[in-house]
């Protein structure tokens, strides 16, 4: 057994070592380690520290730890762990005197701190150098530094506590780094690198949600826009439909007094302008079932329909509705077919008018106040191919030629026109590109041809799309909306055709459409459209002589003719038809010669009286019957005031004055009235009805006065009735008593001696009287020429009709009155009650 | 010839100018329309006894005027009545129109009204008459150069 023990902590160089001095008790080391052989023989005692340490480790019996001091040889820190050796087993409880009693030696350990630590720590330490304090910390205040330097604080400190196994000595371990860890990269970006990874997928997240969220409550809008859209649209039709039927209410109305007023009386001319009216009226309510229809165009749900009609009547028609406004404006319309075309074609009457209407009214807007619109309507195939055109106004259209004396050109008012086939050069139709022909199918060449502003060069692509106008100031001139020329293109593509135009600013436009339609058959026609078919026969074989400057103009009147059958010469000036009549004098063509046309343009006062006296000349000459009538004048006139037109007429110049453009109705109107065919005013039916009522019936006239008894007897008889007149209330009732033969009696109310009512009382009391006895049987009934039921329908003449009077007259017998003087209608209703019943 | 159409003419001309001027209404025309070969003169005839009747009744009521005692305004009022009743019927429109204008003064029983009125009476009487007078030649002259009458709407 061998002790090691160390010295004080100062100064510890072997060789600078003191005996040492006389003491009660030594402890030199004997045996030692080879690390350690310095301190032997050095008295271990002599060291305060191990002297404690030496003693208290023999008074316990356990290993005890000196606190830090420096070791003598290598002068690092270090601590002395001391035991004590023992030559017997001592129990556990041993007091320490016992102890002390049984030592013989002790065994002491150095620990050398710094080596130890650097020795264990040098498998620790990490690339960073760590920094190692070893403290005595048996007192906590006071820790006693046994290894390391300063503490330079970086931080990460970590205590570990050393057990040496003296349990009275703690030691303390402090690990520290030397130097502050760096910033560990790796872990920050990676940490930052999954934060930020996460923050983009959290992003992604977010952004995804938003953008749903966001994209839902776009369709939530789109949705509710949508349903207002379509809420609008609906609102839209009604209130079309609201107010559509709104203006339906008027115009009905007014309708219905046009029916009234075509119930009255009407001389032919008034009659015309009110069935015209009437026609015009009609049209308007169609046309706003037709802007209901609008709304079908635009859904694209437009059918069209297919029935017969006359294609020039509509076109009669769609001129006159018009021609009021063109009137206004001076501006001549005309419209012309050709022969070519068919009486009867199978198509959509209603959309053909629709697109003529608008191109027509078209025209009428942007044109002023000169020149012309002129429709034509040929077959296609007149201008295909063959050079040579047969319809004279197809000539003039296609060759435009200015007449340099008058610097007028050949169309219908003078004025210049763009060529009309310009507007149909790009047709497929035409051009014969168009591979499927088919020869059921009529195919219609349409032109509207007007003198107006014409369309900007710069303006006309445009034209066809909806709601575009020429320019912005187009809307403010002339009004309008931009959508009918692209309804019309969208109809005519439903035809089948094509629409073009030509069109150049300041000289005018010309439109043209084409379209396919059926063959159809002159009696399948609706009732509607046959309205002349059987007057039109009336006129024919008579002849007519235009005289007109203008020669397409002439044409289109000749076209009006020769529809009634009448056939036609033309000449351009009044000399000239002087001349021609001259020549015709003997021929028989003079004979049919039944009217003369002339145009205001050549109207020449002079020389109509110079043609007229001619005639009447001849008509002496020939020593003609007087009642041989001699051809009738006609003046044809665009815009003319009534004023104009009344004193033409009675200044006995000519026999009517025509308007234009010309109408089928108001030609046969007018030929009838002047060619004598009905008499004077058509009275409706109600005369002849009123004549056959009264015809051969016994009528009493009872009035004072001399002059109301000739005009009611005249009256009367006009109807074939057979009158009687008395002057006196008393004479009346002798020529009333039964029995008599008379059917009816008309009396005055205001009579002197006895008026009215007190006559027809005493004479149905006495009616009333001869009745009873008939029934009784008392008088037989051969007595009373077979009647046996006496009542005279007796009438009172008044020219005072009130209520009163009225229910008077009621009281004492009468049957009904009627005005004085008499009134047609009042009498033909009067009159009926009785005689209808077949008294 | 051309004598018939300028006869024909004034005739057409002077027609209008009575209608215009209020001398003839409507029923007048209706009148001539009753004119037929039947009864070629009515006319002529119902203006005769429209003018008999008239100057009778004139009579009659310038009597009753004239009563100083006491002017019978009833026998004055049946007589204005039958003066209506007939100028109603064969036209005359300004006579029916004092008839009317008279009648109210009759009712009111004021004699001045009355004479006045019956001073408006014969003037327009007068007036009718002479026009008719010159229709009716007219019309004579017409047909005998031959022509016929026209019909004036």
């Amino acid at each position: 057994m061998e002790t090691e023990d160390q010295t004080l902590v100062q100064d510890c160089l072997t060789e600078n070592l003191d005996p040492a001095p006389i003491k009660d008790e030594y402890a030199p080391v004997i045996f030692s380690q080879e690390t350690v052989s310095h301190i032997v023989s050095i008295d271990m005692m002599s060291g305060q520290q191990d002297l404690e340490n030496i003693l208290r480790a023999r008074a316990t019996g356990k290993g005890v730890l000196t606190s830090p001091f420096k070791l003598l040889k290598s002068n690092h820190l270090g601590v002395v762990l001391t035991f004590a050796v023992y030559n017997k087993d001592l129990p556990p409880d041993a007091i320490p005197e016992q102890r002390t009693e049984a030592t013989v030696g002790y065994l002491g350990a150095s620990y050398d701190v710094p080596s130890l630590v650097e020795k264990l720590l040098h498998q620790l330490a990490s690339k960073q150098t760590i920094v190692v304090n070893v403290y005595d910390t048996t007192n906590a205040s006071a820790p006693i530094s046994m290894y390391g330097t300063d503490i330079t604080d970086t931080g990460l400190l970590h205590v570990s506590s050393l057990d040496f196994g003296d349990p009275l000595r703690k030691h303390e371990m402090h690990c520290r780094f030397k130097q502050k860890p760096p910033l560990p990269w790796m872990a920050i970006n990676a940490s930052v690198g999954v934060l930020v990874i996460t923050l983009l997928v959290g992003h992604i997240f977010h952004a995804a949600i938003c953008r749903i969220a966001k994209v839902e409550n776009d369709c939530r809008e789109m949705m509710e826009l949508k349903a207002r859209a379509e809420a609008a649209d609906v609102a839209k039709s009604q209130f079309l439909a609201t107010v559509s039927h709104e203006i339906r209410t008027p115009m009905n109305g007014v309708l219905g007094m046009l029916k009234m007023l075509m119930d009255t009386d009407l001389d032919a001319i008034q009659r015309d302008y009110a069935e015209t009216a009437h026609a015009s009226g009609k049209d308007l309510i169609s046309l706003i079932n037709e802007v209901l229809d609008q709304a079908k165009i635009e859904s694209g749900r437009l059918e069209l329909e297919d029935v017969p009609f006359d294609l020039r009547n509509l076109l009669d028609s769609i001129l006159s509705l018009s021609s009021d406004k063109s009137n206004d404006k001076g501006i001549e319309s005309a419209v012309y077919v050709s022969d070519r075309v068919p009486e009867v074609v199978v198509g959509d009457p209603g959309r053909f008018r629709q697109i003529i209407t608008n191109l027509v009214g078209n025209s009428i807007k942007f044109t002023q106040d000169k020149g012309h619109i002129f429709v034509s309507v040929h077959l296609v195939d007149e201008m295909k191919g063959t050079s040579d055109v047969g319809d004279k106004v197809l000539q003039q259209g296609l060759n435009l030629v200015q007449d340099m004396s008058s610097k007028t050109y050949n169309t219908l008012s003078g004025f210049p026109v763009v060529d009309r086939w310009r507007s149909w050069e790009n047709f497929k139709m035409l051009n014969g590109k168009d591979a499927k022909d088919d020869p059921e199918k009529i195919r219609l060449l349409v032109t509207v041809e007007d003198t107006g502003v014409g369309i900007r060069l710069d303006a006309q692509d445009q034209i066809f799309t909806p709601f575009v106008q020429a320019d912005s100031s187009t809307s403010r001139h002339y009004g309008g909306t931009g959508i009918g020329l692209s309804i019309s293109k969208h109809l005519v593509e439903l035809m089948h055709g094509e629409i073009g135009f030509a069109s150049e600013p300041g000289v005018g436009s010309t439109f043209s459409f084409t379209g396919a339609f059926g063959k159809g058959e002159v009696s399948s026609l609706d009732s509607k459209w046959k309205q002349y078919d059987p007057v039109v026969s009336e006129f024919q074989g008579l002849g007519a002589l235009i005289i007109d400057n203008r020669s397409i103009r002439a044409e289109v009147t000749k076209y009006h003719l020769r529809r009634l059958g009448i056939s036609v010469d033309i000449t351009s000036s009044l000399e000239s038809a002087c001349t021609y009549v001259s020549s015709i004098f003997t021929t028989s063509a003079f004979a049919h010669l039944a009217m003369i046309l002339i145009d205001k343009d050549v109207w020449n006062q002079e020389t109509v009286l110079q043609l007229r006296s001619l005639l009447e000349q001849h008509r002496k000459n020939c020593k003609l019957n007087v009642s041989t009538n001699l051809p009738k004048i006609f003046l044809l006139g665009t815009s003319m005031s009534p004023v104009e037109r009344s004193k033409l007429k009675t200044s006995g110049f000519v026999d009517n004055v025509l308007m234009k453009p010309l109408r089928l109705s108001v030609l046969i109107a007018c030929f009838q009235e002047a060619l004598g065919r009905t008499k004077g005013k058509v009275r409706g039916k109600k005369m002849s009805t009123l004549g056959s009522l009264l015809r051969e019936k016994r009528i009493l006239v009872v009035d004072d006065n001399k002059v109301n008894r000739r005009v009611a007897e005249g009256a009367l008889k006009k109807y074939g009735a057979i009158v009687t007149c008395v002057e006196r209330g008393h004479d009346a009732l002798n020529k009333l008593k039964p029995p008599h033969t008379f059917d009816a009696c008309f009396m005055d109310l205001q009579m002197p001696e006895m008026d009215g009512f007190e006559a027809t009382r005493q004479i149905r009391s006495a009616e009333s009287e001869v009745n009873e006895k008939l029934a009784s049987g008392e008088v037989s009934i051969e007595m009373y020429g077979n009647v046996s039921h006496w009542h005279i329908p007796i009438l009172a003449m008044t020219a005072d009709v009130i209520q009163a009077t009225y229910e008077k007259c009621l009281k004492c017998g009468m049957d009904d009155y009627v005005s004085k003087p008499f009134e047609e209608e009042q009498l033909y209703l009067a009159v009926a009650r009785f005689f209808e019943s077949g008294l | 010839m051309d004598v018939v159409n300028q006869l024909q003419r004034q005739f057409i001309d002077y027609s209008a100018s009575l209608h215009r001027e209020g001398f003839l209404d409507d029923q007048f025309t209706q009148l001539q329309k009753l004119q037929d070969d039947n009864s070629p003169d009515f006319v002529v005839e119902v203006a005769s006894l429209f003018f008999e009747d008239c100057e009778k009744l004139i009579n009659n009521m310038a009597r009753a005027l004239e009563q100083q005692q006491g002017v019978d305004f009833k026998q004055v009022d049946a007589s204005v009545h039958q003066l209506k009743g007939s100028s109603s019927s064969i036209g005359a429109m300004r006579v029916k129109d004092v008839c009317i204008a008279f009648r109210s003064f009759c009712e009111a029983q004021n004699r001045e009204g009355c004479l006045r009125c019956l001073q408006q009476v014969t003037h327009e009487y007068s007036l009718l008459k002479n026009k008719l007078q010159t229709l009716f030649r007219l019309q004579q002259q017409i047909l005998a150069a031959g022509g016929s009458i026209p019909v004036v709407e």
